[in-house]
């Protein structure tokens, strides 16, 4: 079957102070995340305050951009009109195990997916958002 | 719980009235419509006139989710029945859709209303009409009109991760990896729900279904197929929920409530909660058994939240009635879990083929059978006795509340 990125359509997030960071990261290709200058915990979805130490020094911080699979789904029931089946990731970074995005894995068929695979964010442009999505790191580049 | 400890108080809650409205596909009725025949029963189910309620409450309440999904708001209905009130509740923030119950019981525990009446009503099927099901992002559209996305759904929507059901696929691929699950092994939770359905004349599926069927259905989101997601439906489960003084003047066998589960420790996410496998089940069936002297193994028939057919699986190894990552194995032929079985499960037909009354139809059947009016389905003891101990569970992902009911006072 033809895979397809994600939906024909990409329901976007609205655009705020506290998130505009991190929509708006790979504007130069980069992936970030607050992180406390306190006790260096990556904060996932923003906050105002470290919710481990609750210093509110937080600030975005480039990261790898590599991550794992934790799961994965293809989404076959079309909720958007025209959408051919695509694959849904759960993915966790590598700086930190217990942060995850729920994104689109790519360039990859879905036989090829393995939970633990080793994935790299590549950014898809739609107005003022760059939606982080992950393809499969290249053979022999692989994080250890 | 500790010996030392004053028993729970919402032990002093019993559910003195059950009522359902009719229950179906596209009934094209109004939400209020559904709502106040349900009441109206279990009012009359409990001896009890409309001016005998003092207290009212619901889940979700006003405004929330998608069309036909929150039902009837408590002033909508206190004012329908012109109900003189000393408490009233509705929200869609707690433990699962059972938070309205469960703060029915803790209001006549402390005494702020003696006979609380408690509804859930859903209209899906109605609102959707031919359309179809929808996504949580209401399934889109195009131009410059596309609304935005703030909150949770801003991490999911973008990527097309657009129901529930694709947040729990996750779920359930992370099981399959970790614990071997098998695609044959979930369909027997919708294959004894269909099985069930048939001896429940109000139930929405009836026909039979096989293995086949199930393996044959089309995928919705891998790998849950048509069959693992329960059915849109039109119906309103009501409840009357009254001090425990009232149960010697009951016209039918009192259901005792024993105790809640209500935790949430980990983190209130969908995707960051620690242990994608379990989420909040984990949570709140660890609190409902610390506070009771119950035990799983005396529970005698259970009604699993069933939404997706992975959350029953879920639920089975969060209450202790196998252990984790085992409810592949619990499950594998059905007599488990059949009505003869160590554990008859959703006996009414849950909400894969009995209809999706979210949350409720799992109580209302929890108590039906706990009084002997399971007809056809009833569920006996080994010797021939009814059951005492009910387990109900509502929920999946980061929301969950627990029940257990009992036929006698705790």
């Amino acid at each position: 079957m033809a895979l397809a990125h994600g939906p024909t359509i990409r329901l976007l997030p609205r655009i705020v102070q506290e998130n505009e960071f991190f929509w708006t990261s790979g504007s130069d290709g980069r992936l970030r995340f607050l992180r406390c200058r306190q006790c260096s915990t990556y904060v996932h979805p923003p906050a105002p305050r470290c919710p481990e130490c609750l210093s509110e020094d937080v600030s975005p911080e480039v990261v790898s951009g590599r991550a794992t699979v934790v799961a994965y789904t293809v989404n076959v029931q079309q909720w958007i009109p025209g959408s051919d089946p695509y694959l849904i990731g759960l993915v966790a970074i590598d700086e930190q195990e217990s942060v995850r995005l729920t994104t689109n894995l790519v360039e990859v068929e879905p036989e090829e997916v393995r939970n633990g695979m080793a994935v790299e964010v590549v950014f898809e442009h739609h107005d003022d958002v760059y939606l982080p999505l992950f393809r499969p790191v290249a053979t022999g580049t692989g994080t250890s | 719980m500790s010996p030392s400890s004053e028993p729970p108080l919402e032990r002093r809650a019993i559910i003195s009235g059950i009522g359902q409205s009719a229950v179906g596909r596209h009934l094209g009725r109004t939400d209020l419509d559904l709502t106040l025949e349900a009441c109206l029963a279990a009012v009359a189910d409990a001896g009890l006139t409309r001016d005998d309620i003092d207290g009212l409450a619901t889940y979700p309440g006003m405004g929330t989710g998608t069309p036909g999904f929150a039902g009837p708001t408590t002033p909508e209905v206190q004012d329908a029945l012109r109900l003189r009130l000393d408490w009233h509740d509705g929200g869609g923030e707690g433990p699962g859709q059972m938070r309205a119950l469960i703060a029915a019981c803790l209001a006549v525990a402390a005494g702020l209303a003696r006979h609380v009446l408690v509804y859930r009503t859903v209209s899906e099927s109605t609102a959707q009409g031919s359309g179809g099901r929808q996504g949580i992002g209401g399934g889109g559209g195009g131009g410059g009109g596309v609304p935005r996305f703030s909150g949770f759904l801003q991490w999911t929507l973008p990527f097309g991760a657009v129901s529930a059901v694709n947040w729990i696929a996750l779920v359930a691929q992370r099981r399959m990896h970790e614990f071997g699950l098998t695609r044959e092994q979930l369909a027997q939770i919708a294959l004894n729900a269909r099985r069930n359905a048939a001896a429940n004349p109000a139930a929405v599926y009836r026909d039979p279904m096989g293995l086949s069927d199930y393996l044959g259905a089309r995928m919705i989101s891998t790998p849950l197929c048509l069959f693992d997601c329960d059915a849109p439906s039109d119906g309103s489960t009501a409840f009357v929920v009254s001090h425990r003084d009232y149960a010697v003047d009951t016209p039918r066998p009192a259901c005792h409530v024993n105790a809640v589960g209500t935790a949430l420790r980990g983190r209130p996410s969908w995707d960051q909660f620690d242990d994608p496998t379990t989420m909040a089940a984990r949570d709140a069936a660890a609190s409902m058994w610390e506070r009771t002297e119950l035990q799983p193994s005396d529970v005698d028939v259970a009604q699993l939240y069933d939404g997706f057919s992975i959350l029953t699986m879920v639920w089975l190894e969060a209450l202790g009635f196998c252990g984790r990552g085992e409810s592949g194995a619990f499950v594998e032929d059905g007599v488990a879990i059949g009505p003869h079985g160590v554990l008859p499960l959703n006996t009414a037909g849950g909400q894969l083929s009995g209809g999706r009354l979210h949350g409720f139809g799992l109580i209302h059947e929890a108590c039906v059978q706990l009084r002997g009016e399971g007809g056809e389905r009833q569920v006996l003891r080994r010797g021939g006795s009814l059951p005492e101990v009910a387990a109900v569970s509502n929920g999946g992902g980061p929301i969950a509340g627990t029940l257990l009911l009992t036929r006698g006072a705790g």
